[in-house]
């Protein structure tokens, strides 16, 4: 039964709430309204008319070839972005479930990635990478591989999806050791006594037995890599070379303050927010049935 | 089917020893129940049979064959382990059927092996479900048939009845040892229980502290207590215990209580002085009308129906239990007496059973 609190007057209760509304209303609704209004506006170049265009902005969206592209590079990205952090952080958990010497230090080194700020990871990597004078790109040079992540689209893109998959491995890794250790030590002894060898351990009793997991964290990371990766790749390649790495988050940024076209990228927002809230009402299906 | 040979097997985790050396054959279908408290290195022990673990020293060997260091998928063994350990996201068919798989066994020849298992069980209309569909009891069953379908050489059961009701037990344990003797399978069988124990078992091992304090039949451990941690730990109620010292040649015993006992037999027990231990199960107390040298004052007394349990103590403080038919005398103080025959004697020091 539900339990009800009893105040005496209505002020005490309105203002425990009023923080949190506050919140949600100036940076949630206000933004997102705004965002709403604007797509629905045409403004010139030098910002002096704006006029009401109702849903062309959309339309146009729809019919943009360039939109189409970047739609289908950004599946490309969160695809390939999810499977590797997935099975980075799948693989690491493996190790550190197991009881090893120091085993303690690993995981923290393992979760270390994700407390580094994005831009700062893109710094990080730029070091390695950088064409001139990076420490991996002179390694590769040893090899005849002539990496220039500035000029070779190919290879941008790589470069930012092992960026963004490296700084989400430890997130996965996190989830993926929780569940490795609550899978109960004398079922997988009871499948060696069946006769399973650890290849086969694995495939027939701990995979299934993660696939809570394994759903909860495709989500997660589909949602990291199409909307939570802008700071990453905009201060790596800023979307280039051409739009080599023009993803959907980006392309937002790039037409509305750059090309300053605002109701083109308002209306990308809007769509952004339709994906997003598609994800995660996905998302809360599955927590919820999980938790029956 | 096949014997079992365990030399010196020995386990240490780190500098604490669990297990010290313990050695014990068991023929062809014979049932082996370790029965200890909690502590006394009997799931260790059989953890090191199925490979689980490796043994710090000693050896395993299965007909014969050493199979201390073989993988523990290799040995050809069953575990029935105490929450079952069930496959939770295959059916009951194919959580018996998943060793066979294994085995790479053609799929009919699993099929009925499966069924004829399920059969003996009363499984087969269960088949299709999921273990979290299943009661206590079915589980139970369950994992009994994962086990027996594999045919293995050696069976395996870690405390299999504890996480079932009381009544169910009693039944469970009477098809356990059904089904062990008719597929006449070697098995080792750990529990805490000794009613289980007692009724399941060829022999027993009784084990305390890393050691086997007794390894014999049920009816031996009960008539003849190796030591005095196994009179104590089988039987219930337990038996007791006084501290007494022999006199009269060896052939009587001065308890502390007072007064002087005959001992059973003619030779004598030992030189007048030796100070021992001795045992009287509750049951084997006789109690008098006429007035005897010993006296129980009774302060609790437990009705069990058909019988009651005094809880006393003796004039020297000793705490004392006594079994009477029910009801039992409402009195305040009961005389008793100990048959000699009915008297266990152990060394003092050491508590090993003396003669």
């Amino acid at each position: 039964m539900e339990r009800r609190t009893l105040f005496n007057s209505r002020l005490l209760p309105a203002v425990l709430v009023a923080p949190q509304l506050a919140i949600t209303f100036i940076f949630f609704l206000l933004p997102a309204g705004g965002a709403f209004y604007q797509s629905t506006q045409s403004t010139d170049a030098f910002g002096l008319n704006t006029v009401f265009v109702g849903l062309r902005n959309f339309a146009s969206l729809v019919t943009s070839p360039q939109y189409h592209e970047a739609l289908v590079r950004t599946a490309v990205f969160c695809v390939i972005v999810t499977n590797l952090s997935m099975a980075g952080g799948l693989v690491f958990a493996s190790f550190a479930n197991r009881s090893i010497h120091g085993r303690f230090l690993y995981r923290i080194l393992l979760i270390w990635p994700y407390a580094i700020a994005p831009a700062l990871t893109s710094v990080i990597f730029v070091f390695l990478f950088q064409p001139q004078i990076g420490l991996i790109t002179n390694l590769l040079a040893g090899f005849g591989i002539n990496f220039n992540y500035a000029t070779n689209s190919n290879q941008a893109l790589a470069l930012v999806v092992l960026i963004a998959a490296w700084k989400q491995v430890s997130y996965n890794f996190i989830f993926y050791l929780a569940a490795l250790q609550s899978v109960p030590r004398s079922i997988i002894e009871a499948a060696t006594l069946d006769g399973a060898r650890s290849f086969h351990r694995f495939r027939t009793m701990i995979w299934p037995m993660l696939m809570p997991t394994t759903l909860f964290l495709v989500v997660t990371n589909l949602v990291y890599s199409a909307f939570d990766t802008f700071d990453v790749i905009y201060a790596l390649t800023g979307g280039g070379p051409g739009t080599a790495t023009d993803v959907l988050v980006v392309k937002v940024y790039r037409d509305g303050v750059i090309n300053l076209d605002l109701g083109g990228s308002a209306a990308q927002s809007v769509l952004l927010m339709a994906g997003i809230v598609g994800l995660i009402i996905m998302q809360f299906r599955i927590t919820t049935r999980r938790s029956t | 089917m096949a014997t079992l040979e365990l030399l010196g097997l020995t386990k240490s985790f780190g500098k604490t020893p669990v297990l010290h050396g313990l050695d014990v054959r068991l023929e062809d279908g014979e049932m082996l129940v370790i029965v200890g408290g909690s502590g006394c290195g009997k799931s260790t022990l059989l953890r090191l049979v199925a490979g689980l673990e490796p043994p710090s020293a000693g050896r395993i060997l299965l007909d014969g064959t050493d199979i201390t260091a073989l993988d523990p998928a290799k040995r050809d063994v069953a575990m029935v382990f105490q929450n079952y350990a069930l496959y939770p996201h295959m059916s009951v068919f194919d959580n018996m059927a998943y060793g066979l798989k294994l085995k790479g066994l053609p799929k009919t020849d699993i099929r009925n092996r499966v069924e004829e298992a399920a059969e003996t069980l009363s499984l087969s209309a269960l088949l299709g479900r999921k273990p979290r569909e299943l009661s206590g009891g079915q589980r139970q069953r369950v994992a009994m048939g994962r086990a027996i379908v594999r045919e293995p050489k050696l069976f395996l059961f870690d405390e299999p009845l504890s996480n079932l009701d009381a009544k169910l037990r009693v039944q469970v344990r009477a098809d356990i040892r059904k089904l062990q003797k008719r597929l006449n399978v070697t098995s080792l069988y750990v529990t805490h229980d000794q009613v289980e124990a007692m009724t399941l078992a060829d022999r027993l091992a009784v084990m305390h502290e890393g050691h086997a304090a007794q390894i014999a039949t049920p009816v031996e451990v009960f008539a003849r207590p190796a030591d005095r941690f196994v009179g104590g730990f089988i039987g219930e109620p337990a038996m007791n215990f006084c501290a007494a010292t022999l006199c009269g040649g060896g052939r009587l015993a001065k308890l502390a209580a007072g007064p002087e006992i005959d001992l059973p037999g003619e030779t004598p027990w030992g030189a007048d002085g030796t100070e021992v231990s001795i045992g009287i199960r509750p049951q084997h107390v006789v109690v008098k009308s006429e007035p005897t040298p010993l006296r129980l004052t009774v302060n609790l007394v437990e009705p069990l129906g058909s019988e009651a349990l005094l809880h006393g103590t003796l004039s020297d403080g000793e705490t004392f239990h006594v079994r009477v038919p029910f009801p039992a005398p409402a009195v305040q103080n009961l005389f008793i007496s100990l048959p000699a025959t009915q008297l266990h004697l152990f060394d003092s020091a050491t508590g090993k059973r003396l003669g």
